[in-house]
């Protein structure tokens, strides 16, 4: 099917939009639009970080999401307890496949959910002795944890408990950092605010602590930190290795497969590289008022914008890296044409809608583009108004952005544009695959990956193209809608 | 009273960022912009005006200063 022309977009929305009662359309109205590359400022043509309507469908987390499940979970020797009720935690626990190098117990704690259980006696009488003798417990069971983060469920921030000050004395009595976080589900609209206050958490209670003191650290002018990689089926490691290559020493990686000393010595880096610029902008800017590390964004998926971040990075430092960059992406060259030389034809002019959380919606776009591809429809679950800004221009003229879409909205824009591949996440994905469309789990990369660098470009295209090319999909008509003639056939 | 955190984009142009309204926007004028003081009513790109009592000497960036709107 041809690309929609901007009339027949606006008539999709308009259309779509028609079922809703009247405030509700109006509201919903503003979340949705038609994108125009000469707009500059995203806030004049749509609206984010709202409260998602009552009534409809919407595929938002919440704060404590944001905090225990992303900022901070992927920190791999600190215990992340979930401190509340049994469920938060459970659901929150390695669903995200944030890897991490290291052996279960002794160096990493990831794999574990550790939670406070609340009972209705700890809604009552508060549940900060609990937190104390759990923090004990944990002290006996694993002592080699380096410190533990409290992650507030919904009822620590209604019940009133002071988990600050537990975090201050049990810190002291144990001689380990102990970060409590306010991150209460019910704060916020989504997951975002949870990303807020998990990095003011880092900045109040990680940063600190080396600040102004000689730690020893050695520095060199080539000191760099990845910020906001997930390690999401092992992303950071390419990542790692082409900065490393370049000639780059990565002295902290912040959260993916990322420890507790390498936050805290983060403060000695000459720049901040920022992947997810929504989950930790926070954290970056704070740095640079602070500690005078600039930042800057940058994109490792597929090779044009490889090799466009590579070179904005190497603009920072000296010839040395400049260098390093160039030698970088020629030997990497013929490796990447012949996984476009490979995969391109077959996926060729193909359609693509995504809708994933705060960054990826942006990010992927150039990684499809290499194989051909192109992005019709993209969305975002949790953007605010700058992450739009920066996206309207990563997108084709006419095309559509939703903010928050609902199920709704997103399977109705699906049955009209029939978009050759969805990317989106673990709750659209069978009642898209039911409805015979390729779809690709695009938050955690659907049980494969890494997809970052050349190594996971290569992975993204075979995963593509074994998604798309499928024979499958032919064969998902629901029984009732086939033709009564090849049942009779058949039978 | 917005808390703000004024910062130098990568074209060297000053930035406005207000983390809580999630406002990032170009500083395009400021009225008074000397060796001595910065600050009084502040323009930025989309046409929004804030106030800060003149600053002396003038803060170096990025920081984080109180603004008031001018209405």
């Amino acid at each position: 099917m041809a690309a929609l022309t901007r009339e027949e977009t606006q008539n999709l929305i308009q259309e779509v939009l028609a079922v809703y009662p009247e405030k509700a359309k109006k509201d919903r109205a503003k979340h949705l639009m038609v994108n125009d590359q000469s707009v500059d400022v995203a806030k004049k043509c749509i609206t984010s970080n709202r409260k998602s309507l009552p009534g409809v469908m919407t595929i938002r987390g919440c704060a404590y999401a944001g905090s225990r499940g992303v900022c901070w979970g992927p920190i791999k020797d600190m215990i992340h307890i979930s401190h509340g009720p049994v469920g938060c935690g459970m659901y929150s626990t390695m669903g995200r496949r944030h890897y991490a190098n290291g052996t279960t117990g002794s160096d990493i704690f990831t794999t574990i959910n550790v939670t406070s259980d609340f009972q209705e006696k700890d809604i009552v009488f508060g549940g900060d002795k609990k937190l104390k003798a759990i923090i004990d417990e944990l002290e006996t069971l694993f002592p080699l944890a380096k410190g533990y983060t409290i992650q507030s469920e919904c009822p620590i921030g209604l019940i009133g408990d002071d988990i600050e000050s537990v975090a201050k004395v049990k810190g002291a009595e144990i001689e380990k950092t102990i970060v409590p976080v306010r991150c209460e589900g019910f704060r916020g609209v989504s997951q975002s605010l949870g990303h807020h206050i998990a990095n003011d958490t880092i900045r109040d209670w990680v940063l600190p602590t080396r600040e102004g003191k000689d730690d020893g650290f050695e520095k060199t002018p080539y000191d760099v930190n990845i910020l906001a990689d997930y390690n999401i089926g092992g992303d950071i490691w390419p990542s790692r290795m082409l900065l490393e290559e370049i000639g780059l020493r990565v002295i902290a990686q912040v959260p993916g497969d990322g420890t507790l000393a390498e936050m805290e010595k983060s403060i000695h880096a000459k720049l901040n590289l920022l992947h997810c610029y929504r989950s930790m902008n926070y954290v970056s800017r704070h740095m640079e008022e602070k500690f005078g590390i600039p930042w800057m964004e940058y994109n490792l998926f597929g090779p044009t914008k490889i090799e466009a971040s590579l070179r904005a990075i190497a603009e920072r430092f000296d010839d040395k890296i400049k260098e390093g960059v160039e030698k970088t992406l020629a030997k990497y060259k013929p490796q990447w044409e012949a996984v476009v030389e490979k995969y391109r034809p077959r996926l060729e002019g193909k359609k693509v809608m995504l809708y994933v959380g705060g960054l990826r919606p942006r990010h992927i776009i150039g990684a499809y583009e290499d194989l051909g591809m192109e992005v019709v429809g993209t969305g975002y679950e949790f953007a605010h108004n700058d992450d739009y800004d920066r996206t309207i221009k990563e997108m084709g003229d006419a095309t559509l952005i939703y903010d928050d879409v609902t199920a709704y909205e997103l399977d109705e824009f699906v049955k009209k544009i029939k978009p050759d591949l969805i990317g989106s996440g673990i709750k659209e994905k069978y009642q898209f695959q039911k409805m015979g469309f390729p779809f690709r789990q695009m938050h955690s990369w659907d049980y494969s990956g890494p997809y970052h660098g050349y190594d996971g470009f290569a992975i993204f295209a075979r995963d593509m193209d074994m998604t798309l090319n499928n024979p499958c999909w032919k064969e998902m008509k629901a029984p009732w809608l086939r033709p009564l003639a090849t049942e009779v056939q058949a039978a | 009273m917005p808390s703000v955190m004024v910062r130098r984009s990568d074209e060297g142009k000053l930035l406005f960022y207000v983390a809580k309204k999630d406002l990032e926007e170009v500083i395009t004028a400021v009225e008074v912009d000397t060796a001595e003081e910065w600050g009084g009513e502040v323009t930025l790109g989309d046409g929004e005006k804030f106030f800060i009592e003149p600053i002396s000497p003038p803060p170096t960036f990025p920081t984080t200063l109180r603004f008031k709107r001018v209405e």
